[in-house]
């Protein structure tokens, strides 16, 4: 089986993923891919952003209009287009920050891992262009046999949230994960029973 | 987990069968979200059927009430004289928000209608050029002598308005429902 494999160390920042995904023919001129820079100020070190495609969606979760659906295959769709309101509400709860608003089209349209391709068993258009294999699909035995030393990762922690995601995530083998506490950064933390009482 | 359809898993991990009723009448899973039960579908065509079943009955005893109101009260509506001929004049029968419209043709002619076009209730106007009733919403047209619809949607003709003539003065004295 293929899966998808992000590797941000080794992203050197080119865009070449973002020209390639606005290729796609589903959202042509549009890319959904988010090429982030960590700290700009310091480092001109990028991270390619495409949907991590969780087991979870908080996405689908949070949809008032029951509009974001998975595929059988775990791929989080791009919203129904009959259905959403463009609310805004997965845009803001997505904790990679994945989903876009375009507000022209009221849709919510995200990275579908480029549905059209993968579903026949082409690679996705990011990862076919990408020069430095930052973005990778591939076989779990072909990544391991290409980077000996570092290992995928699929559990990610936010605050109370743990999320497990269909795409992984290329970490050094040989320190133990790490996870950054995004509460820290909050003045008062959310109260652990927020949704006590909610059938 | 039981049903391969269900491949989400639910955030505080514990197993459908334990969820709130709701996340199963909202799934997440595309295959899911399709699926369609055999009962749900025959509930659904036997109220559907029931509805339209009801609303035939309905209909026809509403038709029956109709008949049995008779004819609503006579209503006086202005002076013959003072429509001028290819002239026209906006009333309200038999209630005030029943708008109706009286167009004179000749000396002794006038023919009145309701204004409510019989394709979507827009009111009627009067194109006496091609001796029509016009409405503009969706360019349907109906006869102005008969009030039977002639060109656009509407199919069926327009709620007649009896007129008579008392001592100069002009009377709507009931209405015809034409199906």
């Amino acid at each position: 089986m293929q899966e998808f494999f992000i590797d941000p160390n080794r992203c050197i920042g080119c865009q070449s993923c973002v020209a390639a995904c606005s290729e796609c023919d589903t959202h042509r001129g549009t890319s959904m891919i988010h090429l982030e820079y960590v700290d700009r100020p310091i480092s001109v070190q990028t991270v390619p952003v495409v949907c991590m495609h969780c087991d979870s969606p908080t996405c689908a979760e949070v949809c008032p209009a029951d509009a974001i659906k998975r595929t059988g295959d775990g791929v989080v769709q791009t919203a129904r287009k009959p259905r959403c309101i463009a609310c805004n509400n997965c845009v803001l709860a997505c904790p990679f920050g994945v989903p876009k608003m375009k507000v022209e089209l009221s849709l919510m349209m995200k990275c579908d891992m480029c549905y059209d391709r993968t579903s026949v068993g082409s690679k996705p258009m990011c990862a076919s262009v990408c020069p430095s294999g930052a973005l990778y699909f591939g076989t779990r035995e072909e990544i391991e046999h290409l980077r000996p030393r570092s290992q995928p990762v699929n559990q990610f922690q936010f605050g109370e949230q743990t999320i497990t995601t269909k795409v992984h995530m290329m970490v050094p083998r040989d320190t133990a994960v790490q996870h950054v506490d995004v509460l820290s950064g909050m003045d008062e933390r959310p109260f652990d029973d927020v949704f006590e009482g909610i059938e | 987990m039981n049903n391969p359809d269900q491949l989400s898993v639910p955030p505080d991990g514990r197993p459908y069968h334990d969820q709130p009723q709701w996340r199963n009448d909202f799934p997440i899973d595309w295959p899911q979200d399709e699926f369609v039960a055999r009962r749900d579908f025959t509930k659904f065509l036997v109220l559907t059927s029931f509805a339209f079943a009801v609303g035939q009955l309905w209909i026809v005893v509403e038709n029956f009430a109709r008949k049995r109101r008779g004819q609503p009260p006579v209503r006086r509506i202005a002076r013959a004289d003072a429509i001028p001929v290819g002239g026209s004049l906006v009333f309200n029968y038999p209630e005030p928000h029943d708008t109706c419209i009286v167009v004179r043709t000749g000396p002794q002619q006038y023919f009145a209608y309701n204004q409510k076009c019989t394709h979507l209730s827009c009111a009627v106007v009067p194109d006496l050029g091609r001796g029509r009733l016009h409405c503009p919403c969706h360019n349907g047209s109906f006869e102005l002598a008969t009030g039977v619809p002639v060109a656009g949607p509407p199919r069926r003709p327009l709620e007649r308005i009896r007129l008579e003539i008392r001592e100069g003065d002009l009377y709507a004295t009931g209405r015809e429902v034409r199906a």
